[in-house]
């Protein structure tokens, strides 16, 4: 191993661990929310780079119509508990409209804009719409009944969830993966490395979506009104920030993190329907290398797990994925030692 | 629609179980979900065009879905014995699913024809047929053209899993045969992100050439990657890499990758004295025409293959006993040790009591990607 070797192997890692970071940073937010380890967090980035393949081909992607499904399904719960909580229609209907019009509008903006061939541009804008319009209805289908329940309950339900999406991405998708072209196909030599147009996109989107987090959580009231929930639900509900909304909107901020990380990595590697849950599966561990509570940590957690899995994979190939994994042991070690402690459920 | 179309195929599947009694019956047990689905949903598709009777009488299929999961498919094919009674099991599409089936088909007396190289089951073995290329045979092609192009080191690129370590472990004696030598063995996974870092270890050893095991589009971001890395060498791939796919995501870069097939897909470039010309043609013609224009696949044509054999085996079978009974069972297993030289569109296949595999050393056809198609070298 020499300097250039080295070099082509930290660039290669942490142009991984951007990607890794981005889905560390939603699986944190999502568990500091709403107490939910959320498993499928990775299927919103095949879906994400899957649907923008699929209208690549000038096909409507199957995500559509499962759009569709979902947006009526979650709209008639709505409804329906509207109903029953007050009895009138009239609010009752607005509710489910409230809910419907979004993705409705999406899913038939896909529909008509599928067959045109655009720009791959608008396309992916589409694309993440597509997904993140997913983010809302799933947590209002299969989380949002039981918000009060222990996390096992909640990781359960996210089990179930992923294998759902995982089997609809197989139907949607088919089992042969997809390329999506790269969005900018300039190169800079560096020294020993060339840096594809490519990773100065992911760079440039994971270091802005970063930044527009923190802003959001800062700056904005809805922001801190998630922020709230997290730290204490019961407080913030008092507070009347409705964790049914804050749940919602968790969801969707994940979906649209998932959804950019897809057209992300879309370019750079071949990604079937079942790609996502290892993608998101480390940045499960570098959430947890951030203690499922720290952004920073997070963020310095994916950075390591991309570095780690580059090397990893040049000196053992084999064995990449077990040296991946293993490393959330100490983790998990240190943190036990060191945090001593805790509430079962907090 | 595809999935309609299984969904279909499946209820008429189980219907049919169902209603008739004294037809041929064959479980089928295929990987129609899961990381196998590439392989699986095409054999099915194959199967979707089996005829409705062989020999006079009315042959059912029951297809099941073993999800790619070796326990499933375990649980199929003891359904299959135990409830159906079929008169033989067709499947699984994978080593681990294939290899899960036997033990219980050998239990049951009622043959396997295997859509997967398995390793050699010992006194099981009496019970199982495979219909795939072996590995050695592969091999074979492979290393002989390597001789014949000069090549004296060898870079591996394979998936981390069995098939991976199946061309592995064929590749290795047969190098030194040839006085080749393996400088560097790299393992990838079909999901993974990134091969960087495997591609760079492999462009430092520098070999004359690499030989990349994956299977459909998984086998094109290995060749990105090295080419990425700027390897000028040789590079070949497997039959299981033999699918539009990897020009689908290789691009320009697949040109002038070497890739082993089957006889299958190449029908219409094949020399006319070439046995599996008119079979290779024939599968080729229905399956585009049922399902769309470059459409084929080498694992339907196993499927195809499989439609051959029952063509042959069950008249033989028939000779001898009713089906539904035991002796029609064994009758079919000693039918597929007895059919004789039989020209598949995969090659020319003889079982014998000794050889389950029953391809020759001259089925694997060596073919060049020019111009985003295989041509035959």
């Amino acid at each position: 191993m020499d300097f250039s070797i080295a070099s082509i192997l930290m660039l290669d890692g942490v142009t991984n661990g951007a990607i890794y970071a981005l889905l560390g940073l939603a699986t944190v937010l999502v568990f500091t929310v709403t107490r939910i380890i959320f498993i499928p967090q990775g299927e919103f980035v095949a879906y994400g780079a899957l649907t923008l393949a699929m209208l690549q081909t000038g096909k409507v992607p199957g995500t559509v119509w499962l759009l569709f499904i979902l947006a009526v399904v979650a709209a008639l719960m709505e409804g329906v508990a509207r109903w029953r909580h007050n009895g009138q229609f009239g609010s009752a209907l607005r509710a489910a409209f409230k809910t419907l019009v979004f993705p409705v509008l999406v899913a038939g903006l896909a529909i008509w804009a599928a067959p045109q061939q655009l720009p791959m541009g608008i396309q992916a804008v589409l694309s993440v719409a597509i997904v993140t319009a997913f983010g809302p209805l799933v947590y209002r289908v299969a989380y949002q009944s039981l918000e009060s329940a222990t996390p096992l309950v909640l990781l359960i339900v996210s089990v179930g969830v992923h294998f759902a999406m995982t089997g609809l991405g197989l139907l949607f998708f088919g089992a042969e993966g997809f390329r999506n072209p790269s969005f900018w196909d300039q190169r800079f030599p560096l020294g020993p490395v060339t840096v594809s147009g490519q990773m100065v996109i992911i760079f440039a989107v994971s270091l802005a979506l970063i930044v527009m987090l923190w802003l959001y959580f800062e700056r904005s009231l809805r922001g801190k009104a998630l922020r709230a929930t997290a730290v204490n639900r019961t407080g913030a509900r008092l507070m009347g920030i409705s964790s049914h909304s804050a749940g919602q909107l968790t969801f969707l901020l994940a979906a649209l993190i998932g959804a950019l990380s897809g057209l992300l990595i879309g370019p750079t590697t071949t990604v079937y329907y079942d790609s996502g849950f290892l993608i998101g599966l480390k940045g499960f561990v570098a959430a947890v290398i951030g203690g499922l509570a720290s952004y920073p940590g997070a963020l310095l957690g994916a950075l390591f797990v991309g570095i780690v899995e580059a090397f990893g994979a040049f000196w053992a190939s084999a064995f990449k994925e077990v040296i991946v994994f293993t490393l959330i042991l100490p983790v998990l070690l240190a943190r036990s030692l060191r945090g001593g402690h805790s509430d079962e459920d907090h | 629609m595809k999935f309609t179309k299984t969904l279909l195929t499946l209820a008429i599947a189980t219907l049919a179980s169902s209603a008739a009694l004294a037809d041929i019956k064959v479980g089928v047990s295929l990987a129609l979900t899961g990381p196998g689905s590439g392989l699986g949903i095409p054999m099915q598709k194959q199967l979707s065009l089996f005829p409705k009777t062989v020999g006079g009488e009315k042959v059912e299929l029951i297809i099941l879905d073993d999800a790619s999961d070796p326990g499933k498919a375990a649980a199929n094919a003891r359904r299959f014995v135990t409830e159906d009674k079929v008169d033989v099991i067709f499947g699984s599409c994978l080593t681990p699913t294939s290899s899960a089936i036997t033990p219980i088909a050998f239990e049951a007396k009622t043959a396997q024809i295997s859509g997967a190289p398995t390793p050699p089951q010992g006194e099981k073995e009496s019970i199982v047929f495979r219909l795939p290329q072996g590995f050695d045979v592969m091999s074979h092609a492979v290393v002989e053209h390597m001789k014949k192009n000069g090549v004296k080191t060898v870079g591996f690129l394979g998936y981390a899993d069995g098939y991976g370590q199946g061309w592995l472990a064929n590749m290795g004696p047969l190098m030194e045969k040839a006085g080749m030598k393996m400088v560097e063995a790299e393992r990838f996974a079909r999901t993974d992100t990134s091969v960087t870092p495997q591609a760079l270890k492999l462009t430092a050893a520098n070999p004359d050439a690499i030989l990349v095991v994956a299977s459909g589009s998984g086998a094109a971001m290995p060749q990105l990657a090295l080419a990425e890395r700027g390897y000028k060498g040789k590079i070949y791939q497997t039959h299981a890499a033999a699918t539009p796919d990897l020009m689908r995501i290789g691009g320009k870069t697949v040109e002038g990758t070497f890739v082993v097939s089957g006889p299958a897909l190449l029908g219409d470039q094949l020399a006319d004295n070439h046995p599996s010309k008119k079979q290779a043609l024939n599968f080729v013609a229905n399956f585009e025409k049922a399902f769309g224009a470059n459409s084929r696949n080498q694992f339907a044509g196993h499927s195809y293959d499989f439609q051959i054999t029952m063509e042959k085996v069950i008249p033989m079978a028939l000779k001898k006993a009713k089906p539904g009974t035991a002796e029609f069972r064994a009758a079919m297993r000693d039918s597929l040790e007895t059919m004789g030289r039989t020209v598949f569109a995969h090659g020319v296949m003889n079982w014998t009591a000794k050889d389950h595999d029953g391809y020759t050393m001259e089925t694997g056809v060596m073919t060049k990607v020019v111009d985003g198609k295989f041509k035959v070298e």
